[in-house]
C-alpha cells in the first residue's frame, strides 16, 4: 500500500494552457492513440482487462470486461457514450479533468471506440458547467483539425465521429440507462435491464457507457502498459484514482493516489482537519455511500476495503465534516436532494423519499414529542426498508444510505433533537467563514 | 422563432444518427433565443422531430435547466446541497434573497438577476459555490456573493473564478446548444484546489512509477507486430500471475 501521491491524470493540471492540443502533444499526448491504432482492437481490450482498471463512475465494474461484452457479430453500429454527468453530491473530479485536460478524454475516447469498434461516440456532459462544455467542444474541434477524428484517422482506415452533448439538469441522467434516454431526447427515466446496454443500448444498439475518469485512464494504460497500471493499487483494485477531499480539511482539493491509500494519510496530506476542530463523519464516495466515522480512518480506500467497512468506495468523493456539523441537518439536506431528483418512475422511491423528508424535517424542527423518541427512529428505518431493494434503480437505494448509516453511528444525536425540541447546533459554526463572524 | 433559429434547430437535429437526440440541445437553443422555453419553441422542436407538442413539453418539464418563466440576464445559482450548505451556502442564499428581495426561482424587478438554489455542481472542493450562468464562482462568502450580484446589476464586468468574463444567460444557453462562443481559451487550466495534490507531489518528488513499456506514451510504436507483441507479453504475464495466485 502506497503512501505517496501519483499524479497521472492530474499531472498537467497546473500547466499553462494545458487544455490546448499543442500543449498536450508536447508532453506526449496522442502517442497512445497512434500506438493503439496499430494494434488489433481485441488486444486493446485485453490490455485494459490486464490492467485491472475498474469503472471510476462508482460501481467499479471491470472496464475491459464491459468492452468484451459488446457482441461484435451484431450488425448494428456500436456506440461509446462517456458519462460526464458528474452530479453525485461530493463528486468533483471529472469536471476539473475536462476543464484542464480535455484532450486526455478525447484520446481515451478514440482508443476505446477503436477497441469496441464504434464509429460514433458521445460525450454527455451535465449542462451546468459552461466552461467545461466550451473546453471539451474546443478539444474535439482541434482533434478533428489534426486528423485524430473524422474519416480514415491517420491512414488507419478507422473512422470516428464524436458528438459533445450538454444535458439539462437531472441527477438521474448519471444512471447509465437514464442517460441513454436523455441522449435519445426523452425524459431521463431508467430502463429495465436486461437487456443491458452492451446488447441493446443507444438506439437499441450495442453500447459501452463509461465514466470520464475511466476513459481518461485508457491512454496511460496503452502508453505505459497494463503492468505499469497494475503495479499501483491493491490486489483487486488496481491503479490510481483521483481522491476528492472537500469540507472541513485545511486544504480541500484533488489528490491522485493509488487505490488503497487511507483517509488518515489523505487528511494528513490535506493539512489536517481545519484548525481547532476534529473529524466527525465522512462519506467515502458521495452521498449515496453510507457514512463512516473516525474509527474508519485506517481502512484502505479500495473497493474491497470500504465494502468491508459497510460502505462503498463509490467515486472517492470524500466529504469531511467536523464536530460543528449536525448530522441530522446533513442527512435531511441529502434526503431533500434525492426527493427532488427522484425521477418518479417507481413508487418506493417517489413516495418514500417524500416521507423520509417529512419525518426528518419534523425532527429538525422539533415537531415530535420526546416520548415518541425511539419510535421516530424506527419509523425512519422502516421507511428506508421499504425503499432499499424495492426501487427500480440505485437512486432509491442510495437515498437510504445516509439515513441508515447515520442512525447507526449517531443515534444519540437524533434523540438529542427530540430532547432539545429541534436542532441543537449553531449553523454558523460550521461555515468556511465562521471566523469572520456573522457579518461576513 | 425566425428562419435562422429554425435552420439552427435543424442543424442540431442533424448532428445525431437519430434526430430526436437533438431535443435537449434544441431546447437550450430555444432558451437562448426566447429567454425561456416558449410554446412556439416547443412547436418548432415538435415539428422538426415529428413529435407532438405534448411529447416535447413532457421532456422540457423533466429537466431543471429549462425554464417556463423568463430568466434574467444573470442566473445566479447558490449550491445548497449538504456540503456547500454546511460550509455557508445556506447563509449565502438567505442573504441574497434578502438583498435582492426575491424568493427562490424569482427574478429581480430590473430583470437582471434570477436567483435559485441549486444542487451539487461538482465543485465541492471550492465550497461554498455559486454559479452565475453556469460559470464557477468559487469560495464565496455572503459579502462576496452580494458584491457579485451588485456588480452584475450595475453593469460592471465580472469574471468567473475559473473562466471568462461572465456572458448573459442567453449567450450561455447558445453554447450549451452546441454553438461555441470562442471563449474556451479564457481562464486558467484549473483552480488552486484542483492542484493541491499535484503541488504536494512536486514538493516531495512523488510520481507514478516509470513506464514498463519501452518507449512510453510519447513514443509511437509504428510497427503493428511489435505493438501486438507488447500487448501479448503483458497478457501472458498477468495470466501467469493469475495462475500462480
Ligand atoms: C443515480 C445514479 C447516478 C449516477 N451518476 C453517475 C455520474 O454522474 N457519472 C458516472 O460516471 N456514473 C454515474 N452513475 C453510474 C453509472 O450508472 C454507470 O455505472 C457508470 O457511468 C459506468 O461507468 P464506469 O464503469 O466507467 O464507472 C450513476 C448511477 C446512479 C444509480
Ligand atoms: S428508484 Fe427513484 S430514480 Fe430510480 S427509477 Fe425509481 S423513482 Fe426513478
Ligand atoms: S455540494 Fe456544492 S458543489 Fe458539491
Amino acid at each position: 500500500m502506497s503512501d505517496t501521491l501519483t499524479p497521472v491524470l492530474t499531472a498537467d493540471w497546473g500547466t499553462a494552457e494545458s487544455w490546448k492540443l499543442s500543449v498536450y502533444e508536447a508532453s506526449g499526448g496522442y502517442g497512445a492513440m497512434k500506438k493503439a491504432l496499430a494494434m488489433a482492437p481485441d488486444d486493446i481490450i485485453t490490455a485494459v482487462k490486464d490492467s485491472g482498471l475498474r469503472g471510476r463512475g462508482g460501481a467499479g465494474f471491470p472496464t475491459g470486461m464491459k468492452w468484451s461484452f459488446i457482441p461484435q457479430d451484431n450488425p448494428k453500429p456500436k456506440y461509446l457514450v462517456v458519462n460526464a454527468d458528474e452530479s453525485e453530491p461530493g463528486t468533483c473530479k471529472d469536471i476539473p479533468l475536462m476543464m484542464a485536460t480535455p484532450h486526455t478524454l478525447v484520446e481515451g475516447v478514440i482508443i476505446s471506440s477503436f477497441a469496441i469498434r464504434a464509429n460514433t461516440a458521445f460525450i454527455y456532459i451535465r449542462g451546468e458547467v459552461l466552461h467545461v462544455v466550451r473546453r471539451v467542444q474546443a478539444a474535439v474541434t482541434e482533434a478533428y483539425a489534426a486528423g485524430h477524428l473524422g474519416k480514415d484517422i491517420h491512414g488507419s482506415g478507422y473512422d470516428l465521429d464524436v458528438v459533445v452533448h450538454a444535458g439539462a439538469g437531472a441527477y438521474i441522467c448519471g444512471e447509465e440507462t437514464a442517460l441513454l434516454e436523455g441522449l435519445e431526447g426523452r425524459r431521463g427515466q431508467p430502463r429495465l435491464r436486461p437487456p443491458f446496454p452492451a446488447v441493446a443500448g443507444l438506439y437499441a444498439s450495442p453500447t459501452v457507457i463509461n465514466n470520464v475518469e475511466s476513459i481518461a485512464s485508457v491512454p496511460s494504460i496503452i502508453g505505459n502498459g497494463a503492468e505499469w497500471f497494475a503495479s499501483m493499487g491493491t490486489e483487486k483494485s488496481k491503479g490510481f484514482g483521483i481522491f476528492s477531499l472537500s469540507g472541513h480539511v485545511a486544504n480541500p482539493g484533488q489528490y491522485e493516489a493509488p487505490l488503497g491509500i487511507t483517509l488518515r494519510k489523505l487528511i494528513e496530506l490535506a493539512g489536517g482537519i481545519r484548525a481547532g476542530h476534529e473529524m466527525k463523519f465522512w462519506t467515502p464516495g458521495g452521498s449515496s455511500t453510507p457514512l463512516l466515522t473516525p474509527e474508519h480512518l485506517d481502512i484502505p480506500l479500495d473497493f474491497e476495503g470500504v465494502g468491508a467497512a459497510g460502505s462503498m468506495l463509490g467515486t472517492r468523493a470524500l466529504q469531511i465534516f467536523d464536530e460543528t456539523t449536525c448530522v441530522v441537518r446533513a442527512v435531511l439536506r441529502w434526503t431533500e436532494f434525492y426527493k427532488h431528483e427522484s425521477c418518479g418512475k417507481c413508487t418506493p422511491c417517489r413516495e418514500g423519499t417524500w416521507w423520509l423528508t417529512q419525518t426528518l424535517t419534523r425532527l429538525e424542527k422539533g415537531d415530535f414529542d420526546v416520548a415518541e423518541g425511539p419510535e421516530v427512529l424506527d419509523l425512519l428505518v422502516d421507511q428506508c426498508e421499504n425503499i432499499l431493494g424495492r426501487s427500480f434503480c440505485a437512486l432509491g437505494d442510495g437515498a437510504t444510505s445516509p439515513i441508515t448509516s447515520s442512525i447507526q453511528y449517531f443515534r444519540e444525536e437524533y434523540l438529542a433533537h427530540l430532547e432539545h425540541g429541534g436542532c441543537p447546533f449553531d449553523p454558523l459554526a460550521s461555515t468556511a467563514f465562521e471566523t469572520e463572524g456573522a457579518t461576513a | 422563432m425566425n428562419e435562422t433559429t429554425y435552420a439552427e434547430l435543424l442543424e442540431i437535429a442533424a448532428r445525431y444518427p437519430e434526430k430526436r437526440s437533438g431535443l435537449l440541445p434544441m431546447l437550450h437553443l430555444v432558451q437562448s433565443v426566447s429567454g425561456q422555453v416558449t410554446p412556439e419553441g416547443i412547436e418548432a422542436c415538435a415539428e422538426i422531430l415529428e413529435l407532438s407538442a405534448a411529447e416535447v413539453s413532457g421532456v422540457a418539464t423533466f429537466y431543471t435547466m429549462y425554464k417556463r418563466r423568463p430568466v434574467g440576464d444573470y442566473h445566479v445559482g447558490v449550491c445548497t446541497n449538504t456540503l456547500c450548505a454546511v460550509m455557508g451556502g445556506d447563509l449565502i442564499f438567505e442573504r441574497l434573497k434578502e438583498h435582492l428581495d426575491v424568493g427562490n426561482d424569482e427574478t429581480t424587478e430590473d430583470g437582471k438577476v434570477t436567483l435559485e438554489h441549486i444542487e451539487c455542481n461538482a465543485a465541492c472542493d471550492y465550497a461554498p459555490v455559486m454559479m452565475v450562468n453556469w460559470e464557477f464562482m468559487d469560495n464565496q462568502t455572503p459579502a462576496s456573493a452580494i458584491q457579485v450580484v451588485d456588480d452584475l446589476r450595475a453593469g460592471k464586468d465580472v469574471r468567473s473564478t475559473r473562466g471568462p468574463q461572465l456572458c448573459t444567460w442567453r449567450e450561455a444557453e447558445r453554447v450549451l446548444a452546441g454553438f461555441p462562443d470562442g471563449l474556451a481559451d479564457e481562464g486558467p487550466s484549473s483552480g488552486p484546489a484542483s492542484q493541491v495534490g499535484l503541488k504536494l507531489a512536486g514538493q516531495n518528488g512523488w510520481s507514478a512509477p516509470a513506464s514498463t513499456v519501452s518507449g512510453s506514451t510519447g513514443t509511437v510504436t509504428e510497427d503493428k507486430v511489435e505493438a501486438v507483441e507488447q500487448a501479448d507479453t503483458s497478457r501472458a504475464e498477468s495470466e501467469t500471475k493469475a495462475e500462480e495466485s
